[in-house]
């Protein structure tokens, strides 16, 4: 993407999201939904899911439009082509199943605002072509739902003592409600990013600085 | 992000009308997207939200098999219809297998900790009591204020929670009262959850002000719903 360099395949751009870029863990975007709806695994997932469709759907239209779109109303344009995505997400998720459209509550709606979303559209997909932009988008959108997971499985488990519903631990299990509240989100993604800044730390120590250099610049 | 590149490199001014056409273009397409997304989903959405409150009331109202859907109005009471009269009070009758009147369901709602609890009532008319509840929704701290749901202590003030109406019909004799984790001394108050008392509260407010709404309504009446067919 820097000019005088060939064009990233569509395996890189998708792997991109997915691991070296992941939204969550190393550009640390979309805070808001990553706090409020990992309260469990299914949520996380859910939540992800949804995330990843408006993402790609609307990365991959405003990459279509991108030559129409005068730089003036650019952000109108994208926010009017987020906010279709998320309204149909909204619907759909609804008649799915309302239990889930009631544990997701505001944040279905919330997606719109979502940095991670905006973002791409104006960083990646405004300037890409539309195949590019759907693989990209895609790639962070499961990145995100990844990370999302990984936050919301280790809160259900600690919280709960379940993962997908399914008791781990038995009856007798005392469960740590204090993982499921909001301060628990809080502890489990500063334990993620802990322990991936020491893996980092670790791997730069072994190689080269630009490795510790790129990630800190990340982070 | 390390992407921020340079900004597409600047033009001449556009003019207004590619910045019209531009947005036209895309609010055009979005609608038909919207439009699209809206009727394909209508039946689904309409389909589950049926579900759920049928479920929630069979819930609430064991042995019941067919529900219906009344509005109760100064009035009298009518069948549910699309168009929704002012002023009216949205219940459910069940009735069981012979077509006897089971209990009447309605929904009561106020503000809990977090957001809206909506919650559904079983109403006994012979009794004048209610025997059961149901949560519809609610945000309430998982762990804490979800206790109203598993708490078997808290779900004992409603198997025969006092609703009596005044001889004149036109109140409920005695308000639904939250009390404190403990205190509860007449049958028509609640026994709080012990650090879930917003919750609670917010429970016996919803039922509370629902009853005095529906109850001097509908139990006047209630003799033509026996017959599983009102006028």
């Amino acid at each position: 993407m820097i000019p005088g360099k060939n064009p990233p395949s569509n395996w890189s751009e998708f792997i991109e999201g997915l691991w070296q870029r992941n939204p969550i863990f190393v550009m640390v975007l979309g805070m808001c939904p990553t706090m409020a709806v990992t309260t469990s695994a299914l949520n996380s997932i859910s939540m992800g899911l949804a995330t990843t469709f408006v993402l790609a759907a609307s990365c991959w239209m405003v990459s279509l439009l991108r030559h129409f779109v005068p730089k003036e109303v650019r952000i109108a344009t994208y926010i009017v082509i987020i906010a279709t995505f998320v309204t149909v997400v909204d619907y759909a998720i609804q008649a799915i199943s309302l239990s889930l459209y009631d544990a997701l509550g505001a944040y279905i709606k919330l997606i719109v605002a979502n940095c991670l979303v905006l973002g791409r559209a104006e960083a990646h997909a405004a300037r890409n072509k539309p195949m590019a932009a759907l693989y990209n988008a895609t790639g962070m959108g499961l990145g995100f739902t990844l990370g999302l997971f990984m936050i919301g499985g280790v809160r259900e488990i600690l919280g709960a003592g379940k993962l997908f519903g399914l008791s781990l631990f038995g009856p007798h299990y005392q469960p740590w409600v204090v993982m499921v509240l909001p301060p628990g989100g809080f502890f489990v993604m500063a334990g993620w990013l802990m322990l991936f800044a020491v893996v980092r730390a670790r791997k730069a120590r072994g190689n080269t600085p630009a490795t510790l250099a790129e990630g800190a610049q990340n982070a | 992000m390390s992407e921020q590149e340079l900004a597409p490199p600047l033009s001449t001014a556009t003019s207004s009308k590619a910045m019209i056409g531009a947005l036209g273009l895309a609010a055009t397409i979005c609608g038909l997207i919207i439009v699209t997304a809206y009727e394909g989903t209508l039946d689904a959405v309409a389909r589950n939200k049926k579900i759920a409150t049928e479920r929630a009331v069979f819930k609430v109202i064991p042995g019941a098999k067919t529900i219906r859907e009344f509005v109760a109005t100064t009035g009298g009471i009518q069948p549910a219809g699309p168009s929704e009269a002012e002023n009216g009070v949205k219940f459910y009758a069940a009735y069981d297998q012979g077509g006897a009147l089971k209990g009447v369901a309605a929904e009561g709602s106020a503000k809990g900790y977090a957001d809206e609890v909506r919650v559904l009532y079983a109403y006994d008319p012979k009794r004048q009591v209610i025997t059961g509840i149901g949560v519809v929704s609610m945000h309430e701290t998982p762990g804490i204020g979800d206790k109203i749901l598993t708490d078997p202590d808290f779900q004992k003030n409603f198997e025969a929670l006092d609703v009596h109406l005044t001889d004149d019909m036109k109140t409920v004799a005695n308000a639904i009262k939250v009390v404190k984790h403990g205190t509860k001394q007449h049958p028509w108050e609640i026994d709080a959850i012990s650090g879930s008392t917003v919750t609670s509260k917010a429970v016996g407010k919803g039922i509370r002000d629902s009853t005095e709404k529906l109850l001097p309504l509908l139990l006047p009446k209630i003799d033509k719903l026996s017959e599983g067919k009102p006028t």
